[in-house]
């Protein structure tokens, strides 16, 4: 390939890459979900086994990221909408873009004692 | 080019007589693409632009419920720790959160499956592969809501 001629966007371009990832990697958890969910009609023990394993530091660790992931994907949804419905959309979609890092980075700064509290009694005790 | 030329022209009378008038209209040209009884019918439909609308109400929707799951179950009430099967007998006990999950699942699922249709249409490049792909997507999408659905609806809290 000739130097120089792979397209690299700005906002816009990357907001849309961060977009399907973000979807593509929240769409394969909820398969998991509904089948643990699932585990419900089988018994009580069965449940509460394989929700013990969301209670650990690492998969709390991966509960982080994913809702890192929901958060950016609902955020940048609604950014997606106004572009497509809101007539001065198109001309604010880099401005909107930071509006919603910026909203992103406070919630996930919020998200950090409710989400990673628990694992750090464990692993540091109470 | 000569001067005749714009006088046998039929655009106005700027330049001469018109050639044609009210009682000697100009020839109709039809379109060229302009649909008549021989036009075959689209087969196609609107089907990309219901998925296009979908995607945006459906997301509004979610934003909703799936923020409102994830305070629930992650951060009130001490969080991730509080929930077992007790906790979720005692929310499915309400008529409310059973509907709450059921409108989140299905659209949750059909809101995935439209996502990863759209990127198998994009980067699977054999007619074939995105064919299997999106066969295997429909079928886990299928099974999945049902099984999801199934388990809201017949959810025993005295099951042992």
């Amino acid at each position: 390939m000739p130097a120089g001629t792979l397209y690299r966007g700005r906002e816009g371009m990357w907001s849309w890459v961060a977009h399907r990832v973000t979807g593509v990697l929240i769409f394969f958890f909820l398969f998991v979900h509904v089948l643990d969910t699932a585990l419900v009609r089988v018994s009580p023990e069965a449940y509460d086994k394989v929700v013990a394993t969301y209670k650990t530091p690492i998969v709390a660790l991966l509960e982080y990221g994913l809702v890192a992931a929901i958060l950016f994907h609902a955020l940048n949804g609604l950014r997606v909408i106004a572009v497509d419905f809101w007539s001065k959309g198109p001309r604010y979609q880099k401005q909107m873009f930071w509006t919603v890092m910026g909203v992103w980075v406070v919630l996930m700064l919020g998200a950090i004692y409710p989400v990673l509290g628990h694992a750090a009694r464990v692993l540091f005790g109470s | 080019m000569s001067t005749t030329e714009t006088t046998a022209s039929g655009v106005g009378p700027v330049e001469g007589a018109a050639v044609y008038n009210v009682d000697n209209p100009a020839p109709l040209i039809e379109a060229p693409r302009k649909r008549t009884k021989k036009t075959p019918k689209s087969t196609r439909g609107n089907f990309e632009l219901a998925a296009w609308l979908f995607m945006r109400l459906s997301g509004i929707v979610l934003v909703v419920l799936v923020i409102g799951h994830l305070v629930i179950q992650l951060v009130l009430d001490g969080g991730v720790s509080k929930v077992g099967f007790a906790f979720v007998a005692g929310r499915w006990a309400s008529p409310w959160w059973q509907i709450w999950d059921l409108a989140m699942l299905w659209l949750a699922m059909l809101h995935g499956a439209n996502g990863l249709r759209t990127v198998i249409n994009d980067y699977a490049e054999r007619a074939a592969s995105r064919m299997w792909l999106k066969a295997l997507l429909y079928t886990a999408t299928v099974w999945t809501i049902l099984l999801g659905t199934l388990v809201i609806f017949t959810f025993d809290p005295n099951i042992r």
